[in-house]
């Protein structure tokens, strides 16, 4: 999961009065000062001296931005990023396999960093770029990486594939040059039960020759 | 009668070339559906909850807070109270609510009175002594005897002597012939004894038969040497990435439409009939594409069922029950395990005579037969006892290959001991008794060649214990299997319309196999178009039935029924076809999107018009398999292969990383090449995984399973595979045989291959799957300890 200020980031609109707190606030907050956990009832809770905004505990709307279209939703501050595509939007490419992080097959970008979205709140990813599978077709061109796993026949059941692909992108646009190696590395937060793996090894060695 | 037989190599195109599989581009792009990703409208959220106890008797449940809950819907009690609860995740109580987070909240506030019973989550070496003598065989034994592929004359001879405990009725012939039991089989079921079950509880643990076989007291005598071993491979589950479950809906009060993670499309609405009081042909079943099966998912499961009723009861809204990955990983199947002692009887040029096994095992409540030992080897003068032990884990699944994995690990486990004992290079072992391999020894003994060759095996190969440098020990190990294949039941409707379109339809699925694949490459084979032209659709019972995927019979089914709807279309067109081209219908070929005269192409016409000679209606033909009368038999059974590993054991952390593997196999005339080298590359993987991380790890104290996750249950990852090679046999002696599936035969031999490997790395035998580094370290230390005492 990617680094980022929560506070930067932060939507504009107003929140439900009747609010809890996201879960990154919440960790932040209580690991700065015990007297700053917030109380149901308010919008903003200061920790440290900063102001930070509180959700729920009913719904909230929500607004994400998601392959470059805004989405306004009513969710409930617990849905996960994970949810709220898949169950609200029927943006379906990420899947649901381990729901805590362990496996890489919810994999969708956000701010072009791979995350899980298993672990991520949708509300968490307001204001966020979000890009999901879904986005790397053009028309009726595939993305050179998922040309090259097609070529390399890298998926069977194809239950794992779009995380690997998504993973894959966001891998080699943060390090172009990476060798095979490298990109086997950065690809290791993500698993497959068919056993694909060969054929993701040469759809890397094809990339890392040709570029995506 | 029009010519079915497959094209021979100068007149196929298609068949047997390097072609990418047609659902690639839909998957790799996150537009391919799967139920799990199914949303239907008003959908309910439908959750489970489970037993906590690995043994309980329910003794009361109150449902009225969960009902209460604003936005529940419906709620179903699975197994009422009275009933017993077999296993920690067993199924209570379904609930269906408006969002899953309700549904949670819902199933929490239910109260459930358990009467906690003892109950066995080991599947350690039975005590001396236990167990029930073997008695009259009930109906799942039978059933384990006959998917055991248990000899026909041991099955009949102990159907003779000890009969059967059920009355036996038509229907289970059926089902039994259905399994693939012989003529002889079926006779002796239907000929045997009946004798009443007496008492109340089983015991924990069933004898099985004690199988001898010719004088194994003399061979033991007589041999020049005995080698002794423990083998074995714990349970292991299937971790489907895409979980088992469905989303049911009621059209109206009778008719039901059931969206199904399954592998087995045509025959789910038999089974969720009964149970829910409406007609087979009121249900209509589909799935667009399953995220994993591997044998685990034929079955229309309890949650399904439920998922049904609670929709009925909520008027008919489609609820949605997918399992959570720690029930998935708890409750919806595993391989069973399977140990043993062995003893191994030999002469000193390695000729093998003799075998000894007290084996053990579970597959869970129903305790599981035993694995098929000793493997391939037909080994002469043999005495074999299986004690099952029926315990608390939960359930045992078909899971690839099923008990051929276990048995490798053990037989080959114990010719690989035989051949250090032996000082020979088990390649020379495996070689020298290729004879008692049965009818595909000339095949062994060609994929033993090929395999050596691949791995460069005589020039790395090393006896035990003696390729070490600093704490690295490298070393080989091998192994080979079999399996059946033949094509299932499968009935395939190709249609070729006036304006040139073609359309097959047929209710299989295609588990991530290709079997879309297939059907189109054998479609536009005959038909002489390209894939492309040819719409499939699949996964539908509005579609004509066609066989569950297991057994590796899906390539060979399905391959053979479009076979024979696309030589009959073909031949429907050509006798509409031919006035136009003044020609015979039996002189006309159909080649490069054209309909032509042979010998004279310069009168032809192409595709588009020699369809519209049809007609103003569709042409459609039913193809099926099998078809006795449209010979031949288009699919075959009887393969075999090899695996061949090189590892690398750190001897200080006693971390195990395999180097390279090696995979040769046969399975008859490839359809397409590229996707079967796939099956094999996967099954390596696979053997990876099983081999050095997986095991079903139960918890004795509480019963239950301690790793339902992804993080515990760990599965190899890109890192942990190697350099792979893979070999398909084809060509002459191959490819005359037919299509035969490939599902099951490379995945058995990989973890056999890579125990043999460690051994010969490290010089000791590690017991048991899977080689984590706390039993490497403890075989070494133990050998350390040995040398010490002899020294």
């Amino acid at each position: 999961m990617q680094d980022h200020d929560p506070l930067k980031d932060e939507p504009k609109e107003k929140v439900d009065d009747n609010s809890g707190v996201s879960r990154r606030d919440f960790l932040k907050i209580s690991t700065i000062s015990a007297a700053a956990v917030p109380i149901l009832g308010t919008k903003v809770v200061q920790a440290a001296g900063e102001p930070v905004k509180v959700y729920g505990p009913g719904k909230v709307p929500v607004e994400l931005t998601i392959n470059g279209q805004k989405h306004t939703l009513q969710l409930e501050p617990r849905v996960t990023l994970l949810d709220a595509l898949r169950d609200q939007l029927d943006i379906t490419g990420a899947k649901r396999v381990c729901d805590r992080a362990e496996c890489g097959t919810c994999t969708v970008l956000l701010d072009n960093r791979a995350v899980y979205a298993c672990s991520v709140l949708a509300i968490e990813a307001q204001g966020k770029a979000i890009t999901t599978v879904e986005s790397l077709m053009q028309g009726d061109i595939l993305h050179p990486i998922q040309q090259a796993f097609v070529d390399n026949d890298a998926s069977q059941c194809g239950f794992c594939t779009p995380g690997f692909v998504l993973a894959f992108k966001a891998f080699l646009d943060e390090h172009p040059n990476a060798s095979p190696e490298e990109i086997r590395r950065g690809l290791s937060g993500n698993l497959c039960r068919c056993g694909t793996y060969h054929g993701i090894q040469l759809a890397i060695a094809q990339i890392a020759q040709k570029g995506a | 009668m029009p010519d079915y037989n497959w094209p021979d190599a100068d007149h196929r195109t298609l068949i047997g070339k390097r072609i990418s599989r047609v659902d690639s581009p839909v998957k790799v792009s996150g537009r391919a559906k799967y139920t799990y990703d199914y949303h239907g409208a008003n959908m309910l959220f439908g959750k489970v909850l489970r037993s906590p106890h690995a043994k309980a008797k329910i003794v009361s449940i109150d449902t009225s807070a969960a009902e209460k809950l604003p936005g529940v819907k419906a709620v179903e009690i699975i197994q009422k109270a009275g009933s017993t609860a077999q296993w920690a995740g067993d199924e209570i109580v379904a609930v269906a609510a408006v969002d899953e987070a309700t549904a949670e909240d819902a199933a929490r506030l239910i109260k459930v009175n358990y009467q906690p019973m003892s109950y066995l989550v080991s599947d350690a070496e039975p005590p001396a002594g236990a167990g029930e003598a073997a008695g009259p065989m009930s109906e799942d034994e039978i059933d384990d005897a006959i998917s055991n592929q248990m000899p026909d004359a041991q099955l009949t001879q102990y159907l003779q002597e000890h009969g059967v405990s059920f009355k036996v009725d038509d229907d289970f012939l059926k089902d039994m012939k259905g399994e693939g039991a012989s003529d002889a089989v079926l006779a002796a079921i239907r000929q045997a004894p009946y004798h009443e079950v007496k008492g109340g509880g089983h015991s924990n643990y069933q004898k099985t038969a004690t199988q001898t076989s010719g004088d194994p007291e003399k061979a033991f005598v007589e041999a020049d040497v005995v080698s002794e071993g423990l083998y074995g491979a714990p349970v292991i589950v299937h971790c489907c990435l895409e979980p088992h479950g469905s989303v049911s809906e009621w059209i109206d009060k009778d008719h039901l439409f059931t969206h199904i993670s399954t592998q087995n499309v045509s025959g789910i609405a038999a089974q969720m009939a009964e149970p829910l009081g409406v007609s087979a042909a009121n249900i209509r079943i589909h799935q667009d594409n399953i995220g994993g099966g591997f044998g685990s998912k034929f079955a229309a499961d309890r949650w399904d069922i439920a998922a049904a009723r609670l929709s009925r009861k909520a008027g008919g809204r489609p609820v949605r029950i997918m399992l959570e990955r720690d029930a998935e990983l708890k409750v919806a199947g595993a391989r069973p395990s399977a140990y043993a002692r062995v003893k191994v009887a030999a002469k000193k040029d390695g000729t093998i005579t003799g075998w000894q096994s007290q084996s053990w095992g579970t597959g869970g409540p129903g305790g599981g037969g035993m694995p098929p030992i000793p493997y391939v080897f037909g080994i002469p003068n043999q005495h074999k006892e299986h004690t099952a032990i029926r315990n608390n884990i939960g359930p045992a699944r078909a899971w690839r290959a099923p008990n051929h994995p276990q048995a490798a690990v053990i037989t080959m486990g114990a010719l690989d001991d035989l051949a250090a004992k032996l000082n020979m290079d088990p390649l020379d072992l495996w070689l020298k008794n290729l004879e008692i391999t049965g009818p595909r020894r000339d095949v062994y003994r060609e994929e033993l060649g090929v395999a050596a060759d691949s791995m460069g095996w005589k020039k790395k190969w090393r006896p035990r214990g003696q390729n070490v440098s600093g704490n690295i020990a490298r070393g080989l190990g091998l192994s080979i299997h079999t399996w059946g294949g033949r094509g299932h039941a499968s009935d395939c409707d190709l249609t070729i319309h006036p304006d040139g379109s073609v359309d097959i339809k047929m209710g299989t699925q295609d588990i991530g196999t290709g079997t879309r694949t297939t059907i189109v490459i054998v479609a536009a084979e005959t038909l002489g178009i390209p894939i492309e032209a040819i719409n499939l659709y699949i996964g539908d019972t509005l579609y004509p039935p066609s066989g569950g995927s297991g057994g590796s019979t899906t390539p060979g089914g399905v391959s053979s029924s479009t076979r024979r709807a696309a030589v009959d279309a073909r031949e429907a067109l050509f006798a509409k076809v031919a006035p136009a081209l003044n020609a015979k219908p039996e002189d006309l070929e159909c080649v490069n999107s054209t309909v032509r005269v042979k010998n004279d192409p310069s009168r032809s016409l192409d595709w588009k018009q020699a369809c519209s000679k049809i007609g103003a209606m569709p042409l459609t033909i039913r193809g099926k398999n099998p078809d006795k009368s449209k010979p031949p038999d288009l699919t075959n059974s009887g393969v075999g292969g090899v695996g061949m590993a090189d590892v690398e054991v750190d001897i200080e952390t006693g971390i195990v990383r395999v180097k390279k593997m090696v995979a040769v196999q046969d399975c008859g005339l490839i359809i397409d090449l590229k996707m079967a080298e796939s099956s094999c590359y996967g099954a390596l993987a696979m053997g990876i995984s099983y081999a050095l991380f997986e095991e079903k790890v139960m918890d004795q104290a509480t019963g239950r399973m301690l790793n339902p996750n992804m993080e515990f249950y760990r599965l190899a990852g890109l890192n942990d595979i190697p350099e792979l090679v893979v070999h398909m046999m084809t060509g002459k002696g191959y490819d005359e045989r037919g299509v035969i599936g490939l599902g099951e035969p490379p995945v058995i031999s990989p973890g056999a291959a890579i125990a043999n490997a460690v051994a010969n790395a490290i010089g000791a035998r590690v017991s048991f799957l899977p080689l984590t580094p706390d039993k490497v370290l403890a075989a070494l230390s133990q050998q350390n300890m040995a040398h010490k005492a002899g020294a």
